[in-house]
């Protein structure tokens, strides 16, 4: 199994990471041999087998839908790189 | 008597009834890391100032003549992965640097109402992915037993701390192997739970369905204790088991007979080192010796398990990890964010705070997990691994109802040289061979020594029970530890 450079400039894109070109080179390299390596399992018949996601087997768990306390604003904002007191501030999305 | 000498169960006893007063075992603990730690890089941070008032707290509690909680003194080192509301937390990763998170874990919190001592926080393979501590983003952990060697990872830190008798017990996380295997290369006991025993709020998600917080420290019997504190239902994790805690402490004393131990032929197949082989066979003598019975089992899908934990841990950190977009928390790029090669300012604002931020193997990871849930992959890969991961499962059912633990090695080798391993991120991966399973499959598993090798390394046995088998677990691997003196060795440090 083999990746392009160009497959691991879209994913790139998809993982929101801006690699340089000499990560995008590595990345298809170490990719390749991964991927080859994780491909094993494409020698098992897994067709009638139902997919597991999750240890537990846990439905929903759901608490009473009762007003509690929770992280005021003021905490869950204050280690944000930028924030006027009230909000989170990003660049702006639809131009100056 | 030198408190950093004893074990977790002694000190709290002797905290308790006044042979010791907290605040001598926390300088105790303070004054080794000030001595020892400048080799090892076992804490990103130490709390010198809070585990002293922390200290001074618990004996003034004491002389009021106040009950008091019990870990009362004890000296606790916890993986820079969990949340800690007066330390930095930054899971080795620069993305997190100097990030102080508004509230405690939940396993924090539990260890602070019990009144032991958080001293500060341990260092870690960056986002807990890997296994040697070398991804860290602040340098490497040094074993205590070889500074030229490993100390295993990603929870090498909470490993080296305890080897090196910097703190008495320390807490982990355990994705795929990352408290047992450099529990194993470091020499001390290291227990990962059952999925769900310990609430992961505020343990910083890696991949969630496999994550479990867990105790380490220099005997099953001291992981017991620390276990009893923080395991338990947490409202707030809905995956945390709503299941009653054992006394595990209280449960050690009935002994081994009748106990059936899987033997797994396979695990002695090739690339097992022969020292590790014979110690991890001796392993099998001693559970004979303590009135257990041996018995040759098969996990016939086990050949798959790094195949399915690395679509299946990857897919889940992409996932996870894409809450490091430079807004909440974390780093955000200085860069001016105006190239035309992005669709807007705001995603190149993502795309380069995520590069600057994540190190090499963080970027791997979120590579191959976006990778293999892209469309046209998802079926080929995840869906697959999920498919695998329930073969993976039913092999462990099955072998549950003909023994009653596994036994085998942890890792195919002892402590190997820093940079060897390095530039192949695959070999890395394969180092996982014998622990990713237990995670897959959402059972437990100890690693605790059984011996070392002619150079003086120590070498891990793992046993593995089914799910909420921590009490017998730990029985096995106490009647072990009655039988053998091997946890009882320090490495010669300074």
């Amino acid at each position: 199994m083999s990746l392009s450079r160009d497959d691991v400039s879209k994913v790139a894109a998809l993982a929101r990471l801006a690699l340089s070109e000499d990560e995008l080179e590595q990345m298809t390299r170490e990719l390749s041999k991964i991927v080859g390596f994780v491909s094993l399992l494409a020698e098992l018949d897994t067709s009638a087998i139902e997919p597991l996601a999750h240890p537990l087997g846990t439905t929903n768990v759901f608490r009473e839908d009762v007003p509690a306390a929770s992280l005021p604003v003021e905490l869950a904002i204050a280690t944000a790189p930028k924030q006027d007191g009230e909000c989170f501030l990003v660049p702006a999305v639809l131009g100056d | 008597m030198q408190p950093t000498e004893l074990s977790a169960v002694e000190l709290v006893a002797a905290v308790a009834n006044g042979d010791l007063t907290a605040v001598a075992c926390t300088q105790a603990a303070l004054d080794r890391i000030a001595a020892l730690d400048a080799g090892t890089n076992a804490f990103l941070h130490v709390d010198r100032d809070g585990a002293l008032a922390a200290a001074e707290a618990v004996d003034a509690k004491r002389a009021a003549g106040q009950p008091l909680g019990p870990l009362a003194g004890l000296p606790v080192g916890v993986k820079d992965a969990l949340c800690t509301r007066d330390m930095p937390t930054t899971c080795a990763s620069r993305m997190l640097e100097g990030y102080r998170p508004p509230y405690d874990a939940d396993t924090v919190a539990r260890l602070r109402a019990a009144d032991a001592v958080i001293i500060g926080k341990t260092n870690m393979d960056e986002f807990a992915m890997g296994a040697s501590n070398e991804n860290s983003a602040f340098g490497p952990v040094r074993n205590p037993w070889d500074p030229t060697r490993a100390t295993g990872g990603s929870s090498g830190g909470s490993a080296a701390c305890v080897a090196a008798s910097m703190v008495t017990a320390s807490i982990g996380s355990d994705t795929g192997g990352s408290i047992r295997q450099p529990a194993g290369l470091c020499g001390v006991t290291g227990l990962k739970p059952t999925y769900g025993r310990v609430s992961r709020r505020g343990l910083v998600a890696f991949a969630s369905s496999l994550d479990q917080i867990g105790p380490m420290g220099h005997s099953a019997a001291d992981c017991g204790l620390v276990l009893e504190t923080i395991a338990g239902h947490d409202p707030l994790d809905s995956t945390s088991l709503n299941e009653a805690v054992p006394a595990y402490t209280q449960l050690l004393e009935e002994p081994l007979a009748g106990v059936r131990i899987g033997r797994v032929p396979a695990h002695f197949g090739d690339g097992l080192d022969p020292e590790v082989a014979a110690a991890v066979e001796e392993g099998f003598r001693v559970l004979e010796a303590a009135g257990a019975t041996i018995h040759d089992i098969d996990l016939p899908h086990a050949k798959y398990g790094v195949a399915t934990y690395y679509l299946i841990a990857p897919c889940e950190a992409s996932s996870n990890l894409a809450r490091y977009d430079g807004v909440h928390y974390g780093h955000r790029t200085k860069e001016p964010c105006r190239s035309d090669a992005f669709d807007s300012p705001l995603v190149e604002m993502y795309c380069r705070s995520r590069a600057e931020g994540f190190g090499p193997e963080v970027k791997r990871r979120v590579m191959l997990g976006t990778y293999a849930l892209s469309a046209g992959y998802y079926d080929a890969y995840y869906k697959r691994a999920l498919q695998v991961r329930r073969l993976i499962r039913q092999d462990y059912q099955e072998a549950f109802s003909k023994v009653d633990l596994i036994g085998g090695p942890v890792s195919a080798t002892p402590a190997f040289p820093l940079g060897e391993k390095t530039d192949d991120p695959l070999a890395m991966y394969l180092l996982d061979l014998y622990t990713v399973t237990t995670n897959l499959a959402g059972v437990c598993g100890i690693s605790f020594p059984c011996g070392f090798t002619g150079s003086g390394l120590p070498v891990g046995y793992q046993l593995q029970g089914p799910a909420l088998a921590e009490p017998l677990l730990l029985r096995a691997a106490d009647r072990f530890q009655r039988l053998t003196e091997w946890h009882r060795r320090r490495p010669t440090t300074a």
